[in-house]
């Protein structure tokens, strides 16, 4: 190595490290001007209602569109080609779901977490224990895989091994969004989602701009030049590259999407969104710009994932391959800026560093958010309490909960950092799709529908979907990877209980979760939960009675 | 506690009220009538979709223009019908569900006071 790449190297950690403490001062920042605007419960949990179907939109984009999309999708195109462009598409449909069926009437008929809506005309006691174990556990594994993966993220861009700079990363991004939540509840996760969501747009945008005109913006000879760099041909640009291996593989990723697109709109976090806006046409046009900001951000990740392919050398190529991909886009960064030598390319890898550090904290904070927001409002006041907590009381709870799931965070995640857990984040996408979508359509749209069924879809959903992934072969039985000498499975090899054939629980948990909701159903008798179906139907179609918005 | 059950009911009763009303009846036959075939529709073509990708690769990798072939048309075509599917919808309930939801909004919280 010569003097100018040491020195190169040493400026690109610098800058780096300065932008990362940047986004964390900002956010720091908006976080005590957050807490000064929090007044009561409707702020803490859902920021007073004040927010904008556009600045909603966007902070719906932060919250989702995790480093998983940004990175992940980005990489398994690079690496796989096309098929990384099947999951894009799965998360953008889903979001049709959330539009046609979900965001208004939950809007209208819930206050704070998606027990609420259940609750409306259900036993609340045994339905909200089922919904509050759903959302703690959905969001545990959502949040242990973002906080695996920012470990081991932060390490690869500011270009630190071992395993102190991981659990430093871990431990410090779990203060943060603990921070985040018990300070500026809401109001403060809301912001830090916007700016991220900003800061991620325009750091692609810019980034595929500069990747396009390396082509004259002429898409096919992107593609064409990535499937000979690659080596891989016309098959790099056609489906079945990584999930066209044998029939079971076609089927696992055929149950995949279908989790993908019938998970979102069951993700808790995603839910408690809609109780931000105003009315629920604010929620409605907020999922209408969420869908335009995502969609837009996904057709980016096709164009920075084939142009990792087809822009990145030999030695970079490498380097995203035993990154399984992560490194694609800053890897790609760094080569249209002019190259790992030079300043142009030290800068573009910094920001896209920061930004994919900035969608950490965002999805991380929303995640604490809504689990502390459900154990205090579901489990504490509504189940211990029997609905007599103070509001006092309750807020308390929700910020104690939240250290304390940031603090199982961290000590879960500390010794799973070095585990792909990455399956966590499509296990919570099934667990979403099996347990909670059923629960929530039923209830809206089949009057019936009562609180034996609702115990039995969740409880049913969650619990098929989390045994089938445990006797799956992500568990055990895929036994050792051939060319990198890694076990492929997450128990040693001399354990095998794998007997599930798929890696994605979806296509057998998804219509069992709505099979026990029909059957607990038709097996109970709720005149209470039946009668109170036209309130709700009410309220929901019209908005008559909903929670309005806190005007200070 | 009386004063609140009081209250309760007397709203229960608003939106039992508000439910026998041929607007209600008309709202929610308006919203299942664009909502229900539009779900079933755009889950249908994305099912098309991926099972197409699993198991037609032949017909996916088809050539159309230069590298562009089926399966990234195909895939394009997912993200137009999404926005278009959205826009279609948000206009259609601008124009023929929030006037009724409105009206019966106002109704209830005149018979609530």
């Amino acid at each position: 190595m010569n003097g100018a790449v040491v020195v190169m190297q040493a400026s690109h950690q610098g800058l780096t490290t300065a932008l990362f403490l940047t986004v964390v001062a900002v956010t720091i920042g908006i976080t005590f001007w957050a807490s000064r605007q929090t007044h009561g419960a409707t702020d803490y949990y859902a920021g007073g209602r004040n927010f904008s179907g556009f600045q909603n939109g966007l902070a719906i984009g932060g919250d989702y569109m995790s480093a998983a999309s940004f990175l992940g999708i980005s990489g398994v195109i690079a690496l796989s080609g096309y098929d990384g462009f099947l999951y894009s598409i799965g998360f953008l449909v889903a979001w049709l779901v959330a539009l046609l069926l979900v965001a208004e009437m939950l809007r209208n008929s819930g206050r704070y977490t998606m027990a609420d809506q259940l609750a409306y005309r259900m036993r609340q006691r045994p339905v909200r224990t089922a919904a509050a174990t759903s959302t703690v556990v959905v969001s545990i594994f959502y949040l242990l895989a973002q906080m695996v993966g920012a470990g081991a993220l932060v390490g690869l861009l500011l270009d630190v091994q071992g395993d102190a700079a991981k659990n430093v990363t871990i431990l410090g991004v779990g203060i943060l969004m603990v921070f985040y939540v018990t300070v500026g509840g809401m109001k403060g996760t809301t912001w830090v989602q916007i700016v991220k969501a900003v800061l991620l747009m325009l750091g692609s945008l810019l980034i595929v701009v500069l990747v396009l005109a390396k082509f004259d913006f002429n898409l096919s000879e992107l593609l064409g030049t990535a499937a000979s760099n690659t080596g891989k041909g016309q098959a790099f640009l056609e489906p079945g590259l990584k999930y066209g291996i044998d029939t079971t593989h076609k089927i696992d990723f055929i149950s995949l999407g279908l989790a993908l697109v019938l998970g979102t709109a069951g993700l808790p976090h995603i839910l408690i969104r809609f109780y931000t806006t105003p009315t629920s046409r604010d929620a409605r046009k907020s999922v209408m710009w969420a869908i335009g900001l995502i969609g837009a951000f996904y057709l980016m990740t096709l164009v920075l994932g084939f142009g990792a392919a087809a822009l990145l050398n030999k030695g970079d190529y490498a380097d995203v391959a035993a990154s399984s991909g992560n490194l694609a886009s800053p890897l790609l960064a760094q080569t249209v800026g002019g190259g790992a030598d030079s300043t142009g390319g030290a800068i573009l890898l910094a920001v896209i560093a920061a930004v994919a550090f900035a969608t950490i904290l965002a999805v991380v904070a929303g995640l604490t958010l809504t689990s502390s927001a459900s154990v205090a409002h579901d489990l504490y006041n509504s189940v211990f309490r029997r609905g007599e907590a103070s509001e006092r009381d309750e807020l308390r709870t929700a910020r104690i909960a939240a250290g304390v799931i940031g603090l199982v965070a961290i000590l879960l995640a500390i010794p799973a950092k070095n585990l792909n857990i990455a399956f966590l984040v499509a296990l919570a996408f099934a667990v979403a799709a099996s347990a909670n979508l059923p629960a929530i359509v039923y209830n809206m749209f089949w009057r019936r529908f009562n609180t034996r069924g609702a115990v039995w879809s969740i409880y049913g959903g969650l619990v098929s979907s989390v045994v089938l992934v445990v006797f799956s072969p992500v568990m055990s039985g895929k036994g050792i990877d051939p060319v990198s000498g890694k076990n492929l499975s997450l128990l040693p090899t001399s354990i095998d209980i794998s007997w599930f054939p798929l890696e994605n629980p979806g296509i057998v948990s998804i219509p069992l979760g709505f099979f026990l909701g029909w059957l607990g159903t038709v097996l109970s008798k709720d005149q209470e939960a039946e009668d109170r179906f036209t309130e709700l139907e009410v309220r929901a179609l019209t908005g008559a009675g909903a929670e309005g918005a806190v005007t200070h | 506690m009386t004063t609140t059950t009081h209250k309760l009911d007397h709203r229960r009763s608003d939106y039992e009220r508000i439910a026998r009303t041929p607007e209600f009846s008309e709202l929610r036959r308006r919203y299942r009538a664009f909502a229900i075939p539009a779900t079933v529709a755009f889950l249908a073509w994305y099912l098309l979709y991926v099972v197409m990708s699993m198991f037609a690769s032949d017909f996916m990798g088809t050539r159309i223009v230069g590298n562009i072939n089926v399966a990234l048309v195909f895939g394009l075509l997912q993200f137009v019908t999404t926005f278009l599917l959205a826009w279609l919808y948000s206009r259609y309930s601008a124009r023929h569900l929030d006037p009724l939801a409105r009206d019966l909004t106002d109704d209830f919280e005149r018979g609530v006071e």
